[in-house]
């Protein structure tokens, strides 16, 4: 891991709450790690899985979400759909190979200012220590073995019979 | 008389179930020889590499080809394929969306090996013999493809023009492509085939599916009793109808069971398993963890269930903590 990763993290708050409590971190001058973006949207209940796998798939090294405490959603029900939801989608992180701090849910209020703050500074700090998840390096890696196929069988017309692929094989084992 | 458009059929990792739709056509199979030429299919027919290396690029009208991608020689298949065919159509969920075999996208290539040269139950192999790419005998050398680290959904290797879903598609689908192409009258490049609205829309018990429900539990299809009439959901049975296109006729629902999904989703879903695993989750009774946890226990593989044909298209693709790199590095 390079000396100076400095992870990337991207946040979901709802509107009502952690937004506005981000705002208030803001504007009380609180000073936090600087490795969040934030996305603002109405609701926790809005966050698709399909949010959270894309930001994974696109370079983020954790995803954190947040919204208004129990029985307080602007939307009376958002928080507890995004939390079931959040439940089982950490499971199957794990059981896809992302690690369970990448993955993080609070419920931080419009008064929570310190609190926006603390969470932030802890994840950043943990997902540090796992080191970066760097998907889009991954998919480049893994599609390295497809690449090298067509530098090796180049065109239809040149005949891959077994001499051929015999010489392939010594070639990429040597 | 105007040369007959030809269509060619090949197939990569998969189980030839998509082979068996094709002659499911039934009489129906006579239209199409008729109306085309099969210059290419190895399962039905004899025809070699070298006589597809021997024909023009672009010279095939359609080529249909089914599996998904794991070794280098279905993928020196599937880049030739796209050379020779005008259309390319990734045939049935394999092609489609990775399939079955994309399963093994949670494993090592170490793994499998292991597991089927050696560890597997049934396999007696006291010298733990493994498959080689090159073996030299008698001064003579037999040859194998090599085997990929990940599973591929054929658009993941070569452009695609066309889908056809479904594990396997059915003989109407296929039908109604092949009356397509002949007519000419297809739709925009990268057009799944099939009806692209989800499969609950077709179902014949959608008028039970509940609109506003908590799930105490979830069970299993082969561990409770399924009432025929009821809709899935509603009796707590995971159903991927919700996010999965529709086209199928609700054939697994006709043979009471659950949907598991093998159409693959609408053309406004990015990931069917995250799509679902939103849909079900939030109906969930419980709003403590603890007796969300208790719930969704019933879902003992998130990753088997929800995408049990497409990991290969999942956002995230493959397990990703899996180390190959050391056999990367090699090549
Ligand atoms: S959830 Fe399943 S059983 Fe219920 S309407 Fe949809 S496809 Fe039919
Ligand atoms: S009901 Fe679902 S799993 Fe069964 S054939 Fe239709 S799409 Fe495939
Ligand atoms: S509005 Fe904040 S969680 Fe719903």
């Amino acid at each position: 891991m390079p000396e100076t990763f400095e992870p990337r993290i991207v946040a979901f708050f709802c509107n009502w709450c952690t937004y506005t409590a981000a705002d208030l971190a803001g504007v009380s001058r609180m000073r936090y790690a600087p490795n969040v973006r934030i996305i603002r949207l109405m609701c926790s209940g809005r966050v698709d899985p399909q949010f959270i796998l894309e930001a994974f798939a696109r370079g983020a090294d954790g995803v954190l979400i947040g919204g208004c405490h129990p029985n307080d959603c602007h939307y009376i029900e958002g928080n507890y759909k995004c939390l079931r939801r959040f439940r089982l989608l950490r499971r199957m992180l794990d059981d896809m190979g992302v690690e369970e701090k990448r993955c993080r849910l609070e419920w931080i209020s419009a008064s929570e200012g310190d609190k926006v703050k603390k969470v932030i500074n802890e994840m950043v700090e943990q997902v540090r220590a796992l080191g970066p998840l760097d998907l889009p390096g991954r998919f480049r890696d893994w599609d390295k073995e497809v690449a090298a196929l067509e530098h090796a069988a180049p065109g239809a017309s040149e005949p891959c019979d077994a001499h051929a692929h015999a010489h392939k094989e010594e070639a990429t084992h040597a | 008389m105007p040369e007959k458009p030809k269509i060619a059929f090949y197939w990569c990792a998969s189980c030839g179930g998509c082979e068996e739709s094709v002659v499911d056509l039934a009489e129906d199979i006579l239209m199409v020889v008729e109306n085309v030429d099969i210059v290419f299919w190895p399962v039905a027919m004899d025809f070699k590499k070298k006589d597809v290396e021997a024909m023009p690029d672009g010279s095939i009208t359609a080529c249909f080809l089914n599996g998904a991608i794991r070794t280098e020689e279905q993928e020196e298949m599937a880049h030739m394929l796209r050379r020779k065919a005008k259309i390319l159509i990734a045939y049935g969920a394999c092609a489609h969306l990775g399939g079955i075999p994309a399963l093994a996208n949670q494993f090592s290539k170490e793994h499998v090996m292991e597991w089927a040269y050696d560890k597997c139950p049934t396999v007696t192999n006291p010298s733990r013999t493994r498959p080689q790419t090159s073996y030299k005998d008698n001064g003579r050398t037999a040859t194998l493809p090599a085997f990929r680290n990940v599973v591929r959904a054929l658009d993941q290797v070569v452009d695609v023009d066309y889908y056809i879903p479904g594990c396997a598609p059915t003989p109407a689908l296929l039908k109604g492509a092949v009356v397509a192409l002949l007519s000419g009258k297809l739709p925009p490049k990268g057009t799944t085939l099939a009806p692209d609205i989800a499969l609950c829309d077709e179902c014949p018990r959608k008028a039970s599916k509940p609109t506003d429900v908590g799930y105490p539990e979830f069970k299993r299809p082969h561990l409770a009793r399924i009432d025929p009439n009821l809709c899935m959901l509603a009796q707590g049975f995971v159903c991927m109808g919700p996010a999965t296109r529709g086209g199928c006729g609700a054939l697994c629902i006709n043979g009471n069971m659950p949907c598991t999904g093998c159409f693959g989703p609408t053309s406004r879903v990015r990931d069917q398993g995250a799509k679902i695993l939103s849909s079900i989750c939030s109906s969930v009774a419980p709003k403590d963890e603890a007796g969300i946890d208790a719930v969704l226990e019933g879902i003992p593989d998130p990753v088997g269930t929800f995408y049990r044909y497409g990991l290969a298209h999942c956002l995230l693709r493959r397990k990703v903590s899996l180390n190959d790199s050391a056999e990367v590095a090699a090549k």
